[in-house]
């Protein structure tokens, strides 16, 4: 099944079954490795993407359902090869040790400050809640998208 | 993934109505995705086909009929948590649609599936039967509509045919002598699947319970009323020997096994404890 959508802002067309995942197709077809499969049931966020403006699980999406939308991955947060304000607030603070949950941190991180631009600390717990992170405790990652919350000031 | 299997997409539901009358049997309707691609994931199923009904905008929206809510069958969490008519009239789905996963499921995850799944850890169940919401249910041989507590007929059965489609939840609005109480008990607050959920629906007056509608979920085959408890609560004073009363009967009154998530045990125990919890919370 041909499928037609826009990838961190241009337009891709793939081949695919239609019940492939949304993330294997990220990653094989279009070879964005930058997603990652954590748990593949829906419960660590590691391949979290924005599609029309809502962050979702890749791992739970068949791409046909895909088709027509608009898909941000972590390729497409750094623009011109200037880090977005949270890679470089998470690069400042050490928020990654592994970096396997890192993508899916800052996809979930930049879908609430593009909804909310001014979190509080419980609104980030909340908005990473679909995240896990197994090396940091989460306080260098909360302390990093508040940063760039405040640089984005 | 042994197997690819094929994936149509019907524009109206008029078209999915007639897909279904052709493969309903065989085929197998995905929406959001987030319960039936952790078993695809998991599996190849047996289904050799989808009918993917994720872009029928007929079944979203939510409606205020006045006395009643219909909320389309593809509403997904995250617009029941933003819902302004829902934060009114029912307020305990909004909070419980607030424990479903985290924000990358309810913005995927529907009512809808959450209904026809049939888990009996399903978190908006038990919300649906405090409020004796009805389902409405169609096909090419008509729409009709079933009481919530009159759906399921076993563990992850419906009533439902196989040419059949959930089309929207109706609840009655929340009285204004009436309150209603969530409770959800997991492992954590965010992404856990429930070891018990508990909906509770009471009219008082002063310290009289007039009427009491107590739903569980995660304690039986399937989302089930304490009948026997709401018979014993009803037209009581409030105090504590009601409530131990309650707390006794309602642990026997459950069916819990022990699985991967809790024991039988914990959850005859904590089920009183959390029925007692909310009768305390009255006084």
């Amino acid at each position: 099944m041909k499928i037609t959508f826009q990838i961190n802002g241009v337009e891709r067309e793939v081949d695919s079954p239609p019940m492939k995942r949304l993330l294997d197709v990220l990653r094989e077809d279009l070879r964005l490795t930058g997603t990652k499969e954590g748990c593949g049931e829906g419960e660590c966020g590691a391949c979290s993407v924005i599609i029309d403006g809502e962050v979702i699980n890749s791992c739970l999406a068949p791409v046909c359902q895909a088709q027509g939308a608009n898909v941000l991955t972590v390729e497409g947060l750094s623009l011109n090869g200037r880090l977005d304000p949270l890679q470089q607030a998470f690069l400042e603070c050490g928020a990654a040790q592994c970096g396997v949950c890192t993508p899916g941190m800052l996809i979930s991180a930049r879908s609430l400050l593009d909804a909310n631009p001014h979190p509080t600390r419980d609104d980030i717990k909340e908005a990473i809640a679909g995240n896990l992170c197994r090396c940091t405790g989460y306080i260098k990652i909360v302390d990093a998208i508040e940063l760039a919350a405040n640089a984005r000031r | 993934m042994v197997t690819d299997p094929n994936a149509l997409a019907p524009t109206s539901l008029d078209e999915a109505y007639e897909l279904l009358a052709e493969r309903g049997p065989e085929a197998k309707i995905i929406a959001g995705g987030t319960d039936l691609m952790v078993s695809l994931n998991a599996r190849p199923l047996d289904a050799s086909e989808f009918i993917d009904i994720w872009r029928l905008n007929e079944l979203r929206g939510i409606s205020d009929e006045g006395e009643t809510v219909r909320i389309g069958a593809l509403t997904t969490y995250t617009q029941l948590i933003k819902s302004p008519l829902i934060q009114l009239s029912l307020p305990t789905l909004v909070e419980a649609s607030r424990t479903i996963g985290a924000i990358q499921i309810q913005n995927r995850g529907t009512i809808g599936g959450n209904v026809v799944n049939a888990s009996p850890a399903g978190d908006s169940l038990p919300v649906l039967a405090a409020f004796d919401a009805e389902v409405e249910i169609g096909s090419i041989r008509g729409v009709r509509k079933v009481g919530i507590n009159n759906f399921y007929t076993g563990y992850r059965k419906t009533v439902m045919e196989p040419d059949e489609i959930l089309l929207a939840v109706r609840s009655r609005k929340l009285k204004p002598n009436e309150r209603t109480f969530f409770l959800k008990i997991g492992t954590r607050r965010a992404q856990a699947i429930s070891k018990i959920v508990m909906a509770v629906n009471v009219g008082t007056t002063g310290a009289v319970i007039n009427s009491i509608n107590i739903a569980l979920g995660s304690v039986a085959p399937t989302v089930i009323r304490a009948v026997q408890t709401e018979a014993l609560l009803t037209n009581e004073t409030l105090g504590a020997p009601v409530i131990e009363r309650a707390r006794s009967m309602i642990s026997q009154e459950v069916a819990p096994i022990t699985d991967v998530r809790s024991t039988e045990h914990y959850r005859r125990t904590v089920t009183g404890n959390g029925l007692a919890k909310i009768l305390r919370r009255l006084m």
